[in-house]
């Protein structure tokens, strides 16, 4: 499995609290944002494109993201069409909705998992909620390769399938990872215990 | 079902979140007093499985694939409040490094996901798996329940769009409803063969987590929150009443879009053909439930072998793990 782009290294190192805070203001912004001001919507554009230009994020990555987001966006955007006044409802969601996961993009592009964990953990998120994150964000490609060798093995050995016996095997394949998972958890608990935590 | 910023307004994105926020707290709660510290890792590494599950993608017809979402198969697993836990998790990291469902909106996600998914979900896993033996009553019950919290969670989707005023409720609720009956059915199907295929191998896995003690708190306080979310967002548009959310919001004068909805009581002429498809709607639906209802049944009795295989290994392992 190659994972998709996920960090850049962020060559300016502005504290992560300023970038999290600055990005979730800027998506509170243009969600409560009403309707009949919608023109400062552009402001909202301009700083992220300076902010996306000081953190070098490649503009493929933005776009790249954004591709994946804009079916959907669109898709239900088309729903708002039945009502009175309805494409101005529209524009207006397509907006919104594009700047955001621009936002968060950029913020993502920018930021890794241990600045978030440090900003979560200055608002005082629970210990346990931030110890799942991290562990899940460690162990998110360790499984997910598992996964894809799993798959790659069962094709190896099998040449047609029907789409019954798929997914069968693809389900099977998600049962042993998660008994894997919960093996490995175990382990991990005895070398966390090792290590003295708790 | 992962909503963007932008879909709902502040009003709903508000309430929503509030909701999910005190569904999360009871989760964390029950966690610190009930989960034993061996579990702690299995929570970040069932995230992570979760995450992985929903990459492998199941052919459908037409080319098209799908995946699971996985918030009942987690919530038999590992119980309902750790599945909260988990599923949250998941959707947070989603938000914050894969820009994958908004963050105004994730209060509207964790609600219609974790919580839906993983307590009313698991609540309708445990009812339903006493109605027959052993591990076919385990399997009906988790593959209807997973139906159902799906299409649920997609009625509380639609009723929060329409609160919002993005999308009409005459369009939001059957299309989303219709969507989601499908796609329910892939995850049904999908969460049973994963299921058996746990059991198969590692029935230990299967039974109730020892440490998942009855607790009145956790059950009036998932109820009492899972009621609030149908009332806010379902209740106003099945019935024919004026919305209350809106009319909170515009009598609050923070309602930006009241002046296209609110003001004057719908038009007499439209309300039959509303109440009409809402009627005939919701009869599919019922129809629909009892006929996924009896389907799940046969299902189970087709995957399940009749006469439980003895697995020595995994008896001996069952065994060891027993403290």
């Amino acid at each position: 499995m190659h994972p998709p782009l996920l960090y850049q290294p962020a060559p300016a190192r502005i504290n992560a609290t300023i970038k999290v805070m600055g990005a979730l203001a800027m998506v509170f912004f243009v969600v409560a944002l009403p309707a009949r001001h919608a023109i400062f919507l552009l402001p909202v554009a301009a700083i992220l494109l300076i902010s996306a230009i000081i953190g070098r994020v490649r503009l493929r990555f933005i776009l790249g993201r954004l591709l994946i987001a804009e079916p959907f966006i669109l898709g239900v955007a088309l729903l708002s069409l039945f009502q009175p006044g309805g494409w101005r409802v529209m524009l207006l969601i397509i907006a919104r909705c594009t700047l955001c996961v621009a936002t968060m993009i950029v913020l993502a592009g920018t930021c890794t998992i241990s600045e978030l964990v440090r900003v979560l953990k200055s608002v005082r998120i629970p210990s346990l909620l931030i110890t799942t994150m991290l562990l899940m964000h460690r162990y998110l490609f360790v499984l997910g390769e598992e996964a894809h060798r799993m798959r790659r093995a069962r094709a190896s050995r099998t040449f047609r399938i029907s789409r019954r016996f798929e997914w069968q095997n693809l389900a099977t394949v998600i049962g042993q990872l998660f008994i894997r998972s919960a093996d490995r958890a175990d382990r991990i608990y005895a070398a966390m215990c090792a290590r003295g935590w708790r | 079902m992962h909503i963007p910023d932008g879909f709902l307004d502040t009003k709903a994105a508000a309430t929503v979140g509030a909701l999910s926020a005190a569904g999360l707290g009871v989760a964390l709660r029950q966690a610190r007093l009930h989960l034993p510290p061996r579990r702690v890792p299995l929570l970040g590494l069932s995230a992570a499985f979760v995450f992985a599950a929903q990459m492998i993608n199941f052919p459908v017809a037409g080319g098209t694939s799908g995946h699971l979402i996985g918030g009942v198969l987690t919530a038999v697993l590992l119980g309902p409040s750790a599945a909260v836990i988990v599923i949250s998790s998941v959707l947070i990291v989603q938000c914050f490094l894969f820009a994958d469902g908004g963050v105004t909106a994730l209060g509207a996600n964790i609600f219609n996901m974790a919580i839906i998914g993983g307590v009313l979900g698991w609540t309708v896993y445990r009812l339903l798996s006493r109605l027959a033996n052993g591990l076919t009553g385990q399997i009906w019950a988790a593959t209807f329940a997973s139906w159902l919290s799906t299409v649920v969670a997609s009625i509380v989707c639609a009723g929060e769009l329409a609160a919002s005023g993005t999308i009409p409720w005459k369009v939001a609720f059957p299309a989303m409803t219709a969507v989601h009956m499908l796609i329910g059915i892939g995850e049904a199907i999908i969460t049973a063969l994963v299921l058996v295929a746990v059991s198969a191998s590692r029935p230990d896995l299967l039974a109730p987590p020892a440490g998942a003690t009855r607790s009145y708190f956790s059950f009036t306080a998932y109820g009492v929150l899972i009621a609030l979310g149908l009332a806010l967002f379902v209740s106003p548009f099945a019935s024919t009443a004026p919305d209350g959310l809106d009319k909170t919001a515009e009598s609050l004068g923070f309602d930006d879009k009241a002046a296209v909805i609110v003001p004057s009581p719908m038009p007499e002429y439209k309300m039959p053909l509303i109440t009409s498809a809402n009627l005939s709607t919701s009869v599919a639906g019922a129809v629909g439930t009892v006929f996924v209802f009896g389907l799940a049944w046969i299902f189970a009795r087709i995957l399940v072998p009749r006469t439980e295989p003895v697995d020595p290994l995994a008896a001996a392992r069952l065994e060891t793990k027993q403290p």
